[in-house]
């Protein structure tokens, strides 16, 4: 049975390569990534995913320039905004959103500027630009107006490099090749990061491919976090084995140094 | 050297985390607080999630307190029975805090509360201890006649006496056990082991001579802070070893010299240097409350209970 779904999908395939294609599909991409999982150990600081590629075409290019986006997507996390308000002399936190999904990370990463090479109408669809993968979550949540909220977040998250708007950082050689470096910062949540690859002339999407990077703790890092979740309490215990051991030792140790 | 924390997740500068456990450190080795009212709001500064930051921070101050408790048994100046009648106060206390804790979370203000309780509580004990400590200060500068040590009062009329004998006290149960209560209420409320309150509580309250008062506190706060800690791995998850392991080891050095310089001075100028302490804290967060912070929003992961 295996062997037949197997030769069902080569069928399918084979039935979609035989179809017309959009005139403007010629072009698609052929792209890599330096790394497809991050491991953060102990002395982790940060990584940089390199995502490289070429345009591969079957016939010659048009005169308009092609562009090429890459963004960098991390888990999803509920989130709350809060915002303080002065109420009888002192600042206090007086409202509060409550957003149920916002990407933990987001880099965009283009080869210009994104109102010249994206269409209002492709951003909808694909949701590339910040505002638009920001509101496609906030929406969902709140419908009192909570507009000055999720700009506030989006403000906090791009002075803290959550987010990242590289605009130009993609370089495009020849209309063919393209690479970008995207830093990913010390303060990664773990689970799967979306890599995207578009390819856009005169602002329409052309071709977009789909990757994943794995973030994972490994070693200690990965022990001690299993350790808190699963046995609470015998971490809870030895936390408190190792405060008591360290105090002991530093007050033997002194009186050894003193005498 | 960058380190990654496992559970705040973030990667932070280990030798900065050893500078902020020693400077704590001897902090509570010379005035018996346990330091969680300053290791906290470090912590934040430097990007420790909050939650993280007063769980890890208790974590601390366990170990800093042992290791100044060690130091005060040697000097003979704990007096363990007094400790343990202020800890069965403090139990019943913590848990009436708790308690109170959960509604203001409920009513989702525990902020303010939390931060107001601070500016009072820190407010109104550092001025007290300055006023009284410059007082008896000045009074020993000029040679004049010294008071005594504590002034019988409605206090020692209460009934069942008890001897404390490090302390050279034969006075009744119920104030301890009170004032026990009070701080481990506030310690629940506030997220600290309580020393800062406990400390001049025992001085002006209790009327204990100085010399006892750091040991026997230090005493105290080890098991109000081991069981906040436990409390926390166990229903929030958010004690990170790592970042523990690091406070301490600056710590625990940190409280041991803080002990050697604490005996050197004078009681009298402890006591003005920890209300200076106290009161600098309180003034830094009730700025807080009275200036226009530069972002009125804050983002915090999560959804609220």
């Amino acid at each position: 049975m295996k062997w037949l779904a197997h030769l069902h999908g080569v069928t399918c395939a084979a039935i979609l390569a035989l179809l017309p294609l959009p005139a403007l599909a010629v072009e698609s991409i052929v792209a890599g990534l330096s790394q497809n999982r991050v491991s953060i150990t102990a002395d982790f600081d940060g990584s940089e995913i390199l995502v490289y590629g070429a345009v591969k075409r079957n016939a010659p290019a048009p005169d308009d320039p092609i562009e090429v986006i890459i963004t960098v997507e991390g888990p999803a996390t509920p989130v709350t905004i809060r915002k303080k308000d002065r109420r009888a002399g002192i600042w206090i936190n007086t409202e509060a959103v409550e957003v149920d999904a916002a990407p933990s990370f987001y880099a965009v990463a283009t080869t210009g500027p994104l109102r010249q090479i994206l269409t209002e109408t492709e951003d909808l669809r694909h949701r590339i630009t910040l505002p638009r993968v920001i509101r496609a979550v906030g929406a969902a949540t709140e419908d009192g107006g909570p507009d000055e909220f999720i700009d506030a977040m989006q403000r906090i998250r791009l002075s803290e490099s959550r987010y990242k708007v590289l605009q130009g950082a993609v370089e495009l050689t020849e209309q063919t090749l393209f690479r970008a470096d995207i830093v990913l910062p010390s303060n990664l949540t773990e689970g799967e990061y979306r890599v995207r690859i578009f390819l856009t002339r005169g602002g329409r999407v052309v071709d977009a491919q789909d990757r994943v990077v794995g973030v994972r703790k490994e070693g200690l890092e990965r022990l001690l976090f299993n350790m808190s979740r699963e046995q609470p309490l015998i971490y809870g215990l030895l936390s408190l084995l190792m405060a008591a051991g360290a105090g002991w030792a530093a007050s033997a140790g002194f009186r050894i140094l003193r005498s | 050297m960058q380190l990654y924390l496992p559970i705040a997740e973030v990667s932070v500068n280990a030798f900065l985390l050893l500078g902020l456990g020693g400077i704590v450190g001897f902090l509570s080795g010379m005035f018996g607080v346990g330091g969680g009212f300053l290791i906290t709001p470090l912590l934040f500064f430097i990007g420790v999630p909050p939650a993280v930051a007063v769980a890890t921070g208790a974590n601390q101050v366990v170990a800093s307190s042992i290791s100044g408790v060690l130091a005060q048994v040697r000097r003979k100046a704990v007096d363990f029975h007094m400790g343990t009648v202020l800890l069965i106060g403090g139990m019943a206390g913590s848990g009436v805090g708790i308690w109170v804790f959960q509604w203001m979370t409920r009513l989702g203000q525990v902020d303010l509360f939390v931060q107001l309780s601070y500016v009072l509580f820190l407010g109104l004990i550092g001025a007290m201890m300055l006023q009284e400590s410059l007082r008896s200060w000045f009074r020993s500068q000029k040679g004049g006649p010294v008071r005594r040590s504590h002034v019988h009062t409605w206090v020692h009329g209460l009934p069942l006496k008890m001897k404390f004998r490090a302390s050279g006290l034969y006075i009744s149960v119920l104030p301890p056990l009170a004032v026990g209560a009070l701080v481990g209420f506030l310690a629940a409320i506030m997220g600290v082991g309580g020393g800062f309150v406990m400390v001049p509580a025992m001085i002006y309250l209790l009327g204990m001579p100085t010399k006892v008062v750091v040991g026997t506190s230090l005493f105290q706060i080890i098991f109000v802070t081991a069981f906040t800690t436990l409390m926390h791995a166990v229903t929030s998850q958010t004690v990170d070893i790592l970042l523990a392991f690091l406070l301490i080891v600056g710590g625990v050095i940190g409280a041991q010299i803080g002990t050697t310089i604490g005996v050197r001075l004078k009681a009298e100028q402890l006591r003005i240097l920890l209300a200076l302490l106290v009161l600098a804290v309180s003034v830094k967060i009730a700025l807080d409350l009275l200036l226009r912070p530069s972002e009125l929003y804050s983002v915090v992961p999560g959804i609220l209970p």
